[in-house]
């Protein structure tokens, strides 16, 4: 028995070998360009431009300071903030309540629905950008937070479903029940039971709505002219910078999105049905 | 008071019944045991008479209020689930103490509450826990006090002892039993496993594929099954069943022997015995059958032998000092007054 399993067929280890080599391969291809992005980013102009690279950088700021100094980078940060934070709440406030639906109730067309809703994914945002800025201006919303906002929330309210969907799944329906029989009417037993089990769940899907807000650069660059968010304004004004300028300005977008990503990494995983943990 | 009478209560899952017109009355204070195989429908009527499941039609009556339409909070129920559903951000304390704060109960008066049913469920230890830190039969009886704790009039159970291991649960089936005994609710308890209801009950409701098909005392249950269902599903091992050639004049001829049964128009009947109302005797009476035993196993206390009398086969439990081996021919003589018949729709011909 115990040397049965032991024993390695030639298949299996060729097999376990591309697996490992896809492994590696797949880490590089994420890990080297990020690398290479803060590694530049911490370099000074000229170890930019030179060649042969240094292995470490040399952790000189002055593209960093220079770039947050730059006109315009200050507001746009300011902007990126409050349309992500906006997207945030939006997205929760609309998306959690969905996905309590989806999770407790029968109704009809519910698959469907939950096909629909990640189908908005799927619908070319370039296709919308034109109806929708001339939309946005009829009514005013256009060059706002609020309106970049409710795209993004757009965007955003998919995941926001899917995932609260699956954190209203995890908890069961008898803890829910258990607290109705106890005295809760429904909203007492979602605030008392359900709210305190779902809420690390609740904030992570926050920030990934953040994330992807914080990210978006195509309806951002379309919808907004004087008050642009950081990755609309950097593909306007980074396009003829100098090269250590554009990898501190890639560095500013990416690291926020890392870390968010990375914190929630658990919920996205549990999104997909993988694994809890 | 708080008795239950449900009326004519059915439930429909869609195209399912789940429960064709049901009607039960569980007296004040009574321990009524919902007994039935899974899926005959006993969580669908515990969750109506709780209120998480709403009845397609028909009442539900707690003492004098009727309540179909009430919330579960306003029932003045408790429940207990198959799962605990302890809830795993709360403290043990804090769970007990649930149903007490939602109730405004003064804060002196739920720590001695808390204290006090955490003292009957042997938990009093367990109070700052929360439900990951407890094994599978202290979150049972967290569940318990917490049903205990805000003293309900009617507390319906659901399985609650079935996830525990088989000691377990005959511990907790006799605690149960007692604290039940000693607390003023009505109790209705669902199970699937007959010999917990025979312990427990003051009176077994037994409910086969949405109906109840019988609703008295544990030993009624056993002795004068309603239906060959009933006879069938209790019992361990099981009742026999026997066919009856009627002869006329209340005459039947059962295996070869001519038997004094109820007087019947149907050409067939069936006799039922269970297999330790069945003496292995040495002489031949009348109305006796001829076995040929099949197998023997011995339990200790008695053996289970395994006939077959005229191509049926036919369980007998005899005492443990008796010789038989398979092969054997045996004398078979039923007790005439633990026979029962069943005519072909299976209900009881007296
Ligand atoms: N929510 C539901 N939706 C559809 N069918 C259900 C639902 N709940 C129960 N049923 C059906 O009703 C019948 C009785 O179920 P249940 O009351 O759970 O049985 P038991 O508790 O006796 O095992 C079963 O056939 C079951 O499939
Ligand atoms: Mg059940």
């Amino acid at each position: 028995m115990s040397t049965e399993s032991t024993v390695v067929t030639g298949n299996q280890r060729i097999a376990k070998w591309s697996v490992n080599i896809s492994i590696v391969f797949l880490c590089l291809w994420v890990l080297v360009p990020i690398y290479l992005l803060i590694a530049n980013t911490f370099s000074s102009p000229a170890e930019v431009n030179a060649f042969p690279k240094r292995i470490y950088p040399s952790f000189d700021t002055e593209s960093v300071r220079f770039f947050m100094n730059f006109y315009g980078v200050g507001s746009a940060l300011w902007n990126s903030f409050k349309v992500a934070c906006l997207t945030m709440i939006m997205s929760i406030a609309v998306g959690a309540p969905a996905g309590y639906a989806l999770s407790r109730f029968e109704f009809r067309g519910k698959n469907t629905f939950r096909v629909l809703v990640l189908m908005t994914r799927a619908f070319p945002l370039p296709l919308l950008a034109l109806p929708l800025a001339v939309m946005f201006i009829k009514v005013g919303l256009d060059d706002t937070v609020l309106g970049l906002a409710i795209v993004h929330t757009v965007l955003a309210l998919p995941f926001a479903v899917l995932i609260t969907f699956s954190l209203f799944s995890g908890v069961p329906v008898e803890l829910e029940e258990a607290a109705w029989t106890l005295g809760c009417n429904r909203l007492q037993a979602f605030i008392k039971v359900i709210f305190p089990l779902v809420l690390p769940g609740i904030a992570a899907s926050a920030i990934f709505a953040f994330v992807i807000s914080w990210n978006e650069v195509f309806a951002a660059a379309v919808l907004t002219i004087e008050h642009r968010t950081l990755p609309a304004f950097l593909l306007q004004s980074l396009d003829d910078a100098p090269l250590h300028l554009k990898f501190a300005g890639g560095a500013v977008l990416v690291v926020p999105a890392l870390i968010f990503i990375f914190m929630v990494r658990k919920y996205l995983f549990s999104m997909w049905g993988i694994a809890n943990r | 008071m708080a008795q239950i009478t449900i009326k004519q209560v059915a439930k429909q899952f869609g195209k399912t019944h789940a429960l064709h017109s049901i009607d039960l009355t569980v007296a004040d204070k009574e321990f009524l045991v919902l007994l039935g195989a899974s899926g005959c429908g006993k969580t669908t009527l515990l969750r109506i008479v709780a209120g998480l499941e709403t009845a397609t039609t028909g009442e539900v009556w707690i003492g004098d209020r009727r309540v179909d339409k009430l919330a579960p909070k306003d029932r003045g129920i408790a429940m207990v689930f198959q799962n605990y559903a302890v809830f795993p951000h709360l403290t043990v304390y804090e769970n007990i103490a649930f149903g007490l704060r939602m109730s405004k109960v003064a804060e002196s008066e739920i720590d001695k509450r808390v204290k006090r049913t955490a003292g009957l469920m042997h938990i009093d230890q367990l109070l700052q826990r929360y439900s990951g830190q407890l094994s599978g039969g202290q979150r049972q009886r967290v569940a318990v006090s917490r049903a205990l704790a805000t003293e309900p009039d009617v507390i319906l159970m659901d399985e609650p002892l079935s996830n525990l291991d088989a000691l377990l649960r005959m511990e907790m089936r006799t605690e149960l039993k007692s604290i039940l005994a000693e607390s003023d609710t009505t109790t209705i308890y669902v199970t699937h496993d007959q010999v917990e209801a025979m312990s427990m009950a003051d009176r077994i409701a037994i409910m086969h594929e949405g109906n109840i098909v019988q609703a008295t005392s544990p030993v009624e249950v056993y002795r004068n099954p309603a239906t060959r269902f009933v006879g069938s599903f209790i019992g361990n091992p099981p009742m026999n069943f026997l066919q009856a050639k009627n002869l006329g004049d209340g005459w039947f001829d059962v295996c070869g022997a001519r038997m004094q049964g109820p007087r019947h128009d149907a050409s067939e009947l069936e006799l039922a015995v269970r297999p330790e109302d069945i003496n292995s005797t040495d002489s031949h009476g009348e109305g006796d059958w001829q076995g040929i035993v099949k197998v023997v196993e011995p339990l200790g206390s008695h053996l289970q032998v395994t006939c077959v009398v005229s191509d049926q086969q036919c369980r007998v439990v005899m005492d443990s000092d008796v010789i038989v081996k398979p092969g054997d021919t045996v004398n078979l003589a039923p007790v005439a007054e633990r026979v029962r018949w069943y005519d072909a729709n299976g209900d009881r011909v007296q």
